[in-house]
């Protein structure tokens, strides 16, 4: 198991087991509640309060793209990356890697995921140990998983040089020796020297400076080439979001609300929550500023979230029968779909602006 | 500085304020001779990256930084007082009613065993004086001018009762409770979710204008300044680099700093291209590079950046950039 050099991509990677068209990832119905003392309306343990922090999550991940996930705190987006890798075991539903289910008698064990999905964390310190040398962090996974000691530091100094780390200068330095985009190309090195199929990148850059930023994002978008991989990019930043990404996932409060290709969703936003969120970013134009916010108020909590449509209650669209009944995302087939969980959008559901039955 | 306008004496005048932390090992040159001056209803955003030492250059005008271990020089002088030479009583007048200062974190910036209501009546108290009612009618007023929605019941509540955007505009409540002339904001809403962060930039901007507060607000990001600010410096290593009207400054950058901080935003950038990224790190403000700090980055350093530190050149009226290239 080479790793692939930097020049040419591996076209018929031998890891592939169901075929270009065969998704990288299927999550189906992912569902998990943290259970929470107390409540709004649960005070002295009348019961017990559950934060609905993802609740019925089902998209797909195909071979070879950046699925960009975006939301505000509390959407539920770094819950559901962490089930992405079972590092939070779901409540319910199910995850389809390359074919084969995630932890079951006949699919494929956590523990074959973790080789092939890796993962790059937000705080790039405490995700590095602070008492090994960095080059000693990125050779641990490959001598976790049977490399000898020698084999897996030539492994790390060849992945150092990749994420543009001279390893004969940072190698033996510890993780507070290093600046703060240094320590995540260190991160990025780590996930990498297992050699996965798939990485998750959850807000990988956003406590970068924007100039560091836009030397990580460069990184990634050259590793993604050479190494042949698939990103789940998680991110608030919609700017990074739309440079990266080929197909964009807005979540609000545990649900996805929009899915689709990246221009489809920046040009033509379905849900009424991704059009305020695209019209929330400062405008970069002094001559343009933004005179009124597109929406007023927080996100709700998670704990006891509004009925029907979650986001009815921030919402200038919102009607009754937005409160009586949850919208459905719809069906997507293919790489081009573009769906939204809004009753608008839906003929027949009973608001007056969708369509009547059948006409779309 | 700015010789173009003189019809109203500037609040803030800063002239060569220079910040050092000393420590046995080291001295951090966080801040290395910065001038600048607002006049009244004037917002002047300092743009920088982590290190530019735009935050302590905002705690050195409020004297925030422990004393033991800075060494501060220059001129402060806000409303013509000296503020490096106020003694803790002034001080004490001048925090919270002449200036005030938002912060970050609201969450730590306010007291989590009183309600909201307990901490705006005690500045108000303290500053003007009067009864516990008069302090919470005002407080109320107060809420309503921030426009948090049930003020009543929000006075009485605790800070971990709010949420983020609640919170900060809380606080943004408690620092306007003595009718403050300058606002310090350091990075007020960098914290806060994308849709909450829009209608707390519209509400500064609006309080700002019919409060005719100077405010200096600090920020990394570009599209926040460009929201905000009548005019920005771009400060790089404990230096301002760049100073101008917002438009002009975004729209034509004049330092090659700036120009890159510009590039490697992405906003809208083809997605097929690499971003233009500023090679290589910011410098160790342990050991400065001699000459241009930003030389060893620019990708237009001549030999003469290496050993010139460059002087404020000023290439059109109210315009200022620190680099050798620019024609004054």
């Amino acid at each position: 198991m080479d790793h692939p050099t930097l020049t040419h991509a591996d076209d018929a990677d031998p890891r592939d087991r169901g075929g270009t068209a065969q998704p990288l990832l299927i999550a189906r119905d992912l569902r998990k509640h943290f259970q929470v003392k107390g409540g709004p309306a649960t005070l002295f343990g009348a019961g017990r309060a559950a934060v609905r922090a993802v609740d019925g999550v089902s998209f797909t991940l195909f071979k070879g793209e950046t699925l960009g996930i975006v939301g505000e705190s509390g959407c539920g987006k770094s819950t559901l990356a962490r089930l992405l890798l079972h590092l939070i075991v779901p409540d319910a539903g199910e995850l389809i890697f390359d074919g084969d289910t995630v932890a079951a008698p006949d699919g494929i064990t956590v523990r074959a995921l973790r080789q092939q999905v890796q993962m790059v964390f937000q705080d790039s310190y405490s995700s590095l140990n602070p008492r090994m040398p960095v080059q000693d962090s990125v050779a641990f996974g490959p001598y976790v998983q049977g490399r000898s000691q020698a084999e897996a530091r030539d492994i790390a100094r060849d992945i150092l040089v990749k994420v543009g780390l001279n390893p004969a200068l940072f190698g033996p330095r510890y993780p507070h020796e290093l600046s703060g985009g240094q320590k995540q190309r260190v991160n990025i090195a780590r996930a990498l020297a297992i050699n996965p199929r798939m990485v998750i990148l959850d807000e990988a850059v956003s406590a970068l400076d924007k100039s560091i930023e836009a030397q990580v994002l460069n990184l990634l978008r050259q590793l993604k080439r050479s190494f042949n991989l698939t990103y789940v990019f998680i991110s608030h930043d919609l700017n990074v979001v739309q440079y990266i990404s080929d197909r964009v996932l807005v979540m609000y409060l545990g649900h996805v609300v929009e899915l689709g290709p990246v221009d489809a969703i920046f040009d033509r936003p379905l849900h009424p929550y991704t059009t305020a969120l695209l019209g929330s970013r400062p405008s970069m134009d002094p001559a343009h500023r933004i005179d009124e916010p597109p929406l007023t108020g927080d996100p709700p909590s998670p704990i006891n979230p509004p009925s029907g449509c979650r986001f009815r209650t921030r919402c200038l669209h919102a009607e009754p029968i937005c409160a009586a009944t949850v919208p459905v995302l719809g069906a997507w087939l293919d790489r081009e779909s573009h769906v939204a969980a809004c009753h608008i959008q839906t003929p027949g559901s009973g608001h007056s602006q969708a369509a009547a039955q059948g006409s779309a | 500085m700015d010789g173009s306008h003189i019809a109203t004496p500037p609040l803030v005048e800063v002239d060569d304020l220079t910040v050092r932390f000393v420590t046995r090992e080291a001295t951090v040159h966080a801040v290395n001779g910065v001038s600048f001056a607002i006049r009244p209803g004037e917002t002047l955003c300092i743009l920088g990256e982590s290190g530019s030492g735009k935050s302590v250059t905002l705690r050195a005008l409020m004297r925030l930084l422990p004393p033991d271990r800075t060494r501060i020089t220059g001129t402060m002088k806000v409303d013509g007082r000296d503020v490096l030479a106020m003694d803790r009583r002034a001080l004490g007048a001048y925090r919270g009613g002449l200036a005030s200062m938002i912060f970050q974190e609201p969450m730590t910036a306010l007291d989590p065993v009183y309600t909201i209501n307990q901490q705006i009546s005690e500045t108000i108290i303290r500053h003007n004086g009067g009864t516990k009612a008069q302090a919470r009618a005002r407080a109320l007023e107060l809420f309503e001018l921030v426009k948090i929605p049930s003020p009543e019941r929000r006075l009485d509540a605790y800070p971990h009762e709010l949420s983020g955007g609640l919170r900060q505009r809380a606080m943004i409540a408690m620092a306007l409770s003595c009718g403050p002339r300058l606002l310090l904001a350091d990075e007020p809403t960098t914290a806060l979710d994308a849709t909450v962060q829009i209608q707390v930039l519209i509400l500064l901007r609006r309080l700002q204008k019919d409060l005719g507060m100077a405010t200096i607000f600090v920020t990394h990001d570009l599209g926040v300044a460009a929201e905000i600010a009548d005019r920005v410096a771009v400060m790089y290593a404990g230096r301002i680099v760049e100073e101008g009207p917002v438009a002009e400054v975004l729209g034509n950058p004049q330092h090659p700093y700036t120009q890159g901080l510009l590039a490697s935003t992405v906003h809208g950038q083809p997605r097929d291209q690499d971003i233009q990224a500023i090679p290589g790190s910011p410098p160790d403000l342990r050991r400065l590079p001699s000459g241009c700090a930003f030389g060893p980055r620019c990708s237009q350093a001549m030999l003469a950046c290496r050993t010139i530190v460059p002087e404020p050149r000023h290439p059109a009226p109210g315009r200022m950039a620190r680099c050798l290239r620019v024609q004054a």
